[in-house]
């Protein structure tokens, strides 16, 4: 069960520091979206938020459309995956997957051989059949990072939400697993919301791509949308590939022409 | 130098047992070509930068670089050329002659079009010439600055300004600043504890009305950690105190005769202040700062907020077990510690003091009972006290290790200074009341 997300007019300050200001995103059910932006945009105090990890100053987030608020993070069910992993160093990879069930309120709680059967289906799932006994220090970054996933993923979660989870990963590892988590999310269609500074994982994976700057949202659009047209100069800037040429951008496009695309529904900030 | 350093060197080495003699006598040739080419190289580069020097001179005498024309109370520059970092230092005594110049005019026009090369040296001097006369309040307009030199000009204009004076607040005022600054952390500190504090009160009050929620594991697990594996160095340390305490009570009282009153002494200090304190001390170094340490490091790795993701509360999960073993294990410490130094302080007095063992225990055994049950009473208080404080600086814990680190000496001396102050909270909460 998965359901869509809305974002309304977030605004949260850490002090006098203004770390959102005024955000609104909507997430399709099943959507997998990718927030994009350079250090200190927003772009995972967005995913706390939205996590229930920080309380906004202004604004709400809706989980289909129960306001979050008024639930508590138990009930939220989110699937949080952590850049570093975030796994309880102590329990086996099993235990670690089956915790957020076996730590259930007892009346909702399944019995504990069917929680260990999908725990297993799970690890299963991430392709790590056969590590059930290992501890998360005798496996490798990819793996346990594959096991975090897995973790969030076994508490059936309603939002998935990913701090860029391949961040602390070498090049190669991270390509693979960015394939394998879209073939992942094809499968099970979760709604997703994934942060990252990575712009090939973000318009590679993503349906769509928001680009934080400052605490704002600069744009919000399919990949495509956002190398062909990008609204502000500050994103033709920050995203690679496009050249931006006196208020205009000029971009080939997966081998299309050198053309400069017509921006005259362009609002440009000086 | 560089010569005598390679001979010096092969005639160090001498012929090897490997080598013969046809690679002697290549190795010298080697050295020999070398030598050549080093002062063919030396030659060339003398004769290199003689030439240069002389193009500067013929080609490019003073006028061709910034020529000055003034017009009543106007002064006309013009600049041509290359203005590169070969030409600097021409430019540079011309561009303060012109400065000096344009303080007998008023208005000063610039015309940069003949100048087709510039660099930082060139901008610089530009920036320097520019400054010079605004500097001496005279108005300057430069023209014809070709377009794509305009970033280096202006970043060079950005850069190596004077900062503005900011006056230096005065011994008083910063003084203030710093005590006000100081007074605030206490404040918000103080806070902090009083919500961990609650926050604590209302897990175990959730656990009372659900006692299954209640990870005894963890606590068991804590239980052990600081309190069975530190009997040992807390029953050696207390034990060395109340000897320390006997010896020096014996040395003092012998004067009076009055050796058998260092078992009162010795009995009221150590189960009333000295028992108690110093484990509690030692449990604030030793178990405070593994638990803000711990804390802290799975603050740092995300650990806490994957609790909380979870639907798990950090405070129920994590730190009640902790803090309930710590009030457990402390006034268990306590107590032996207060044993211990009872023990060794009864050894010295027999062994040093000539006090035996049987009028030891029956100096003991006068002493009011309540000198105990106050020692005791105050052991649990003292290990809420560190386990708050120990607590809430390990959740401070930002992303880094630094802060890591940090948190866990800052946690450590807040505990050692509370428990301190806890003591002086109780020495006359137990005054008053008379006990």
């Amino acid at each position: 069960m998965t359901v869509p997300v809305v974002v309304e007019q977030i605004e949260k300050d850490f002090g006098a520091y203004p770390a959102l200001r005024g955000v609104s995103l909507k997430v399709e059910t099943g959507e997998l979206v990718a927030l994009l932006g350079p250090s200190g945009s927003g772009k995972t105090t967005l995913l706390r938020v939205v996590a229930g990890l920080e309380q906004p100053e202004r604004g709400r987030v809706l989980f289909g459309d129960i306001d979050v608020s008024t639930l508590s993070l138990r009930e939220r069910r989110i699937g949080f995956v952590f850049q570093h992993y975030a796994l309880f160093r102590h329990m086996s990879v099993l235990d670690n997957v089956a915790f957020g069930l076996r730590v259930r309120p007892r009346h909702t709680r399944p019995p504990a051989d069917e929680i260990n059967r999908r725990a297993r289906e799970l690890l299963d799932l991430v392709q790590l059949a056969g590590f059930e006994k290992r501890y998360p220090s005798q496996l490798s970054g990819g793996q346990r990072q594959r096991v975090a996933l897995a973790r969030a993923l076994a508490i059936e979660p309603q939002v998935l939400l990913l701090d860029e989870p391949f961040g602390a990963l070498d090049a190669k590892v991270r390509k693979e697993l960015r394939q394998w988590l879209r073939e992942l999310h094809t499968r099970l269609g979760h709604t997703t919301l994934f942060v990252t500074h990575d712009q090939d994982e973000a318009f590679e994976l993503a349906h769509r791509v928001a680009i934080l700057n400052e605490g704002r949202i600069e744009q919000i659009g399919t990949p495509r949308e956002i190398l062909q047209r990008p609204a502000t100069e500050f994103v033709a800037k920050f995203v690679d590939g496009i050249v931006w040429r006196g208020g205009e951008a000029v971009r080939p496009v997966m081998g299309d022409s050198l053309t400069p695309a017509p921006l005259a529904d362009l609002s440009m900030s000086a | 130098m560089w010569k005598r350093r390679t001979r010096g060197g092969s005639s160090r080495q001498g012929p090897g047992p490997e080598s013969s003699r046809f690679f002697c006598f290549f190795k010298r040739f080697k050295e020999i070509a070398r030598d050549w080419v080093y002062c063919y190289r030396k030659w060339r580069h003398c004769g290199a930068t003689h030439q240069r020097r002389q193009v500067v001179r013929t080609a490019l005498t003073d006028e061709s670089l910034l020529r000055g024309l003034a017009q009543g109370d106007s002064l006309r520059l013009t600049a041509v050329g290359s203005w590169t970092a070969q030409y600097a230092a021409d430019l540079e005594r011309l561009v303060d002659r012109a400065v000096a110049q344009g303080a007998a005019v008023a208005r000063v026009d610039l015309d940069m079009a003949g100048v087709d090369n510039i660099d930082t040296y060139g901008a610089w001097l530009l920036e320097r010439l520019v400054r010079g006369f605004a500097e001496a309040d005279r108005r300057i307009t430069v023209v014809g600055l070709q377009e794509h030199f305009r970033g280096l000009i202006n970043e060079v204009h950005q850069s190596n300004h004077k900062l503005p004076d900011i006056p230096a607040p005065g011994v008083l005022v910063s003084a203030a600043a710093q005590v006000s600054h100081a007074v605030n952390l206490i404040r918000r500190d103080l806070l902090l504890y009083v919500e961990m504090f609650g926050a604590l009160v209302l897990a175990t009050l959730r656990i009372l009305i659900r006692p299954r929620r209640f990870r005894l594991t963890s606590m068991v697990h804590h239980l052990e950690r600081v309190g069975w594996r530190a009997v040992s160095i807390i029953v050696l340390i207390t034990f060395l105190i109340g000897a320390i305490i006997a010896q020096q009570g014996i040395f003092r009282f012998r004067r009076f005769g009055a050796e058998l009153y260092v078992v009162d002494m010795l009995g009221v200090l150590v189960m009333r202040e000295i028992g108690v304190l110093i484990v509690a001390i030692m449990i604030a170094g030793r178990s405070g700062s593994s638990y803000t340490a711990e804390l802290g490091s799975m603050k740092m790795r995300e650990e806490v907020d994957a609790l909380q993701t979870m639907g798990l509360d950090p405070i129920e999960v994590l730190i009640l077990p902790r803090v309930v073993a710590l009030v457990i294990a402390l006034p268990m410490l306590a107590f032996l510690g207060s044993m211990a130094a009872l023990y060794g302080g009864g050894l010295v007095c027999w062994f040093y003091g000539g006090i035996n063992p049987d009028s030891f225990m029956e100096e003991l055994r006068d002493l009011s009972f309540n000198h105990f049950i106050v020692g005791m009473s105050k052991a649990p208080f003292m290990a809420l006290v560190i386990g708050i404080v120990a607590s809430v600086e390990g959740l401070q814990v930002k992303g880094s290790s630094e802060s890591l680190g940090m948190q866990t000496t800052v946690s450590v001396v807040k505990a050692i200074f509370l428990v301190i102050v806890v003591d002086g909270v109780f020495v006359t909460f137990f005054a008053s009341i008379g006990m």
